[in-house]
């Protein structure tokens, strides 16, 4: 067992170096669901209505592959249609991050040649990082249950639900411990778990949207879809459980034998070798930026247009759907109103689009944190690029970056509906005027970032939580009709819904104008202060 | 002319007071030596004469600018080398290379591959994969290749092996032949008596000694051994002698500077048979000019 000796002493270390972390990770999802089942509640009391709006969202292609199939029309059933899309995100995402961030993260910068020099076993960062992930995504599952039994739902719909987010992160935790034994770069191994998220969300949209009972043969291809094969408050089938938990081993079992055929440092991919010297084009701070923003960029602008393909696509698969009923209308009046149902349906996809830009705006800006902390802004500020050039060439692609991300959904999406309702001149540019009047409100998202780090670069990893409230704001809001005056926090509130109500050019402008102020408080502060790591 | 003058330079981290009433003189052609141990204040000094630092309290000058307000006029002229080279990962290291040198302002191509060779250096792998002596290359190739005025290295050889010391050593002493400016941190003492002109002494955020390394080894002592005929005797009471050992035939002892005559007529008699004297290094002037800190001192 030596190759596993000291797993206990790194669970100490990831807990303790996670101690801020692991937490938000773990309260999020139960919040989330606790927030849905309050909505539904309020909105939704009697058994008639759940069951009403249950039959319409199964009647709707689109919002079935969205979000997933509807099992079971009661108030369990349409909750664990609703959360299950963010809460999937949320514990995938944070299992896999979280794994990588101990293993390939740690080799890559020499951390753990510190600790395998000591009595660690060559398994045991692996172990370490798989046990504290496996357990938090437990507890988090406990959490989800307890929340759900206490608003009085049957307790095997609750344990089946929380635990199928639990199994959720599982996969994706074994799926990163695979990914980072084969490149030697973390950013790579996020790259690759993100792309099988999206792949395998895809893929049970797809399957979805072709079965809206979310029990077609596809369904058994993608682990989301094993998720509704679980169905939680129906008839919950918990022999999937079995195929979680062997598809959990094998990965698992991969990545050990993996593991132990490559070098401490090293991938089983091996690394390119660059050019010998600099394109002549590489000669400032905005084409270093270029360098750096790139590869992420591009992999977020691939990830927006497949999204907007199969939105575009979906909308009209439902036009025939008349939306005028008036259950239907009261789910979408959040969105500005009960228009043509595809307009609603492309709406909510981009205001959900709206939140995924603002998290890309915040990684983009706080890149600056990035070259800061690591020490590489040093050399950069040391030759003859003055503080604020350097900053705008990063914000200049922050600018640039947030557009394409948007136009990269809009675009195919206007042009799929288009196509698809033999309308293109018509539809293209409307849904990309859509999709782009978020650019201003993910500007201040990007504006509230900059402010941080400028003032204090220490705590601005706040500004996740700054929209990780706004997203609150809006969720809340949206179902329990929270006073304007609270609504207003949020800049994507101030978005107008241009497919529902037309474009409003007042709060585009005063959207504008609060980024730039914050973006300006924050350089100011930045030439201010000193640069350290 | 001086290139850097520093007075009264005060720098607090927080509470902690990392730089206190540091004065320090540059002056153009020479090299310079900043010596301390680790945490002495060394990187803080020369962070906050590139202007990356917000200083406290005093005056600094670099080439005659104010290195807070004119840095990027004044980051023209000089070129700096961090003590911990930090390089984007998914960029070669000739790509680095390239480009840290253009934002300095351009580089003569055939310089910098006389240098990648003379260090024999690789550039097309990606940074991730260099050692920490192949990063601080890349920063020592970007530095050399610049043609400026004031080279500030922060502790460069760290990480190099003795063969890249010695070309590193070549190239300082290739630009001072040009009439260019050296400061140069280190706490290899070995690295800083090769080349260095003058030097000061650092300790915990404090200038303890400065000055050419002739009058700093005026302060310190010579240490002789000497093998005699007869046992000598009578050493311990002679002015100016310290630390006598003496075992049989042979004596060792440390001698201050300008007592050593008096020592050899004392010697005389004994009928000596081999002699061997060494200068006084930096190291006993490290050791004997201050107790090696023990706590935390500042970056």
């Amino acid at each position: 067992m030596s190759e596993f000796s000291g797993t206990g002493a790194l669970i100490r270390l990831i807990v303790r170096r996670d101690r801020l972390l692991l937490p938000i990770w773990m309260a999020l999802p139960p919040l989330f669901v606790v927030v849905v089942v309050a909505a539904f509640v309020s909105l939704y009391p009697t058994a008639a209505s759940q069951q009403m709006l249950a039959a319409q969202i199964v009647n709707s292609p689109g919002f079935v592959a969205l979000l997933g199939p509807v099992l079971s029309p009661t108030l369990g059933g349409l909750t664990a249609w609703r959360s299950s899309l963010f809460a999937s995100l949320i514990v995938a995402g944070a299992s896999a991050l979280t794994v990588i961030r101990h293993t390939r993260a740690d080799e890559e910068t020499g951390r753990s040649e510190l600790l395998s020099s000591g009595a660690i076993g060559r398994r045991a960062p692996l172990s370490a990082s798989l046990v504290v992930t496996l357990g938090v995504d437990l507890v988090l599952a406990a959490l989800c249950t307890a929340g759900l039994v206490a608003f009085g739902l049957p307790v095997a719909g609750s344990v089946a639900l929380g635990l199928s987010f639990a199994a959720i992160g599982w996969m994706f935790a074994a799926l990163a411990g695979v990914a980072v034994q084969l490149t030697e770069s973390s950013g790579a191994a996020r790259g690759i778990a993100g792309a099988f998220f999206v792949l395998f969300y895809l893929l049970n949209a797809v399957s979805d949207a072709n079965e809206p009972s979310g029990r077609s043969w596809l369904s058994w291809i993608s682990p989301f879809g094993w998720m509704h094969l679980v169905q939680p408050f129906a008839n919950e089938q918990w022999a999937v459980f079995a195929l979680f938990l062997g598809a959990v081993i094998v990965l698992i079992a991969m990545a050990y034998a993996l593991s132990s055929r490559r070098d401490v440092g090293a991938g089983i991919l091996k690394p390119r070798l660059g050019p010998a010297r600099a394109s002549p084009r590489l000669r400032g701070p905005l084409a270093l930026a270029w360098r750096l923003h790139r590869r992420p960029l591009l992999a977020w602008a691939a990830v927006f247009a497949v999204y907007g393909v199969m939105i575009g696509y979906l909308a009209k698969t439902s036009t025939n759907l008349l939306a005028s009923n008036a259950q239907l209308a009261n789910l979408f009046a959040h969105f500005g109103g009960a228009s043509a149902y595809t307009d609603a349906l492309l709406t909510f996809s981009l205001t959900f689009l709206g939140w995924i830009a603002g998290a890309y705006a915040i990684t983009a800006t706080l890149r600056l944190q990035t070259e800061e902390a690591e020490g590489r802004v040093d050399q950069v500020l040391a030759a003859a690029v003055s503080r604020l050039r350097w900053a705008m060439s990063n914000l200049a692609l922050v600018v640039i970056g947030t557009a394409v991300v948007l136009a990269a959904f809009g675009l195919p999406a206007g042009l799929a509906y288009g196509l698809s309702t033999g309308n293109v001149g018509y539809e293209l540019p409307r849904v990309l005027v859509a999709a782009l009047v978020y650019l201003p409100a993910v500007w201040v998202v990007a504006g509230i970032a900059m402010a941080l780090y400028g003032l204090v670069p220490r705590l601005a990893f706040v500004s996740w939580g700054v929209l990780g409230a706004f997203l609150l704001v809006e969720l809340i809001g949206e179902t329990l009709h929270a006073s304007q005056s609270i609504l207003n926090i949020s800049p994507f509130n101030h978005v107008p819904a241009v497919l529902v109500s037309g474009v409003s050019v007042v709060p585009l402008v005063s959207l504008t104008l609060a980024a730039l102020i914050l973006t300006i408080v924050g350089l100011i502060g930045f030439q201010r202060r000193s640069i350290g790591r | 002319m001086s290139l850097i003058e520093i007075e009264n330079l005060t720098k607090y981290y927080g509470k902690t007071l990392a730089l206190s009433d540091v004065d320090l003189t540059v002056e153009e052609g020479e090299i310079f030596g900043f010596i301390g141990p680790n945490g002495a204040g060394k990187t803080t000094t020369l962070r906050i004469l590139l202007g990356l630092l917000r200083k406290n309290a005093g005056r600094v000058s670099v080439l005659g600018a104010d290195p807070w307000r004119d840095a990027v006029a004044l980051h023209r002229r000089l070129a700096y080398v961090p003590g911990e080279v930090s390089l984007w990962p998914n960029l070669s290291g000739g790509e680095v290379i390239d480009l840290l040198s253009r934002l300095r302002g351009g580089f003569d191509r055939s310089r910098r591959d006389e240098l990648v060779e003379r260090f024999k250096f690789d550039p097309t792998k990606p940074c991730r994969t260099y050692s920490t002596g192949n990063r601080q290359k890349v920063a020592l190739i970007a530095a050399f290749v610049s043609d400026v005025e004031l080279f500030i290295l922060d502790e460069p050889t760290l990480g190099l092996d003795p063969l890249m010391e010695a070309v590193f050593r070549d190239c300082v002493r290739e630009v001072r032949q040009a009439g260019k400016t050296v400061l140069l941190s280190s706490h290899i003492l070995a690295e800083v008596e090769a080349l260095c002109d003058r030097i000061s002494i650092i300790n915990a955020g404090t200038i303890v000694e400065s000055g050419t390394l002739t009058e700093l080894r005026h302060l310190t002592r010579m240490s002789v051994s000497v093998e005699t005929a007869h046992p000598v005797t009578g050493l311990s009471e002679l002015p100016g002698v310290h630390d006598v050992r003496v075992d049989g035939a042979h004596a060792h002892i440390n001698v201050d500077a300008g007592a050593i005559n008096r020592v050899l007529e004392h010697l005389t008699p004994f009928d000596v048979r081999t002699l061997t004297s060494a200068p006084p290094t930096l190291e006993d002037l490290f050791l004997r000019h201050y107790e090696l800190p023990t706590g935390d001192g500042a970056r």
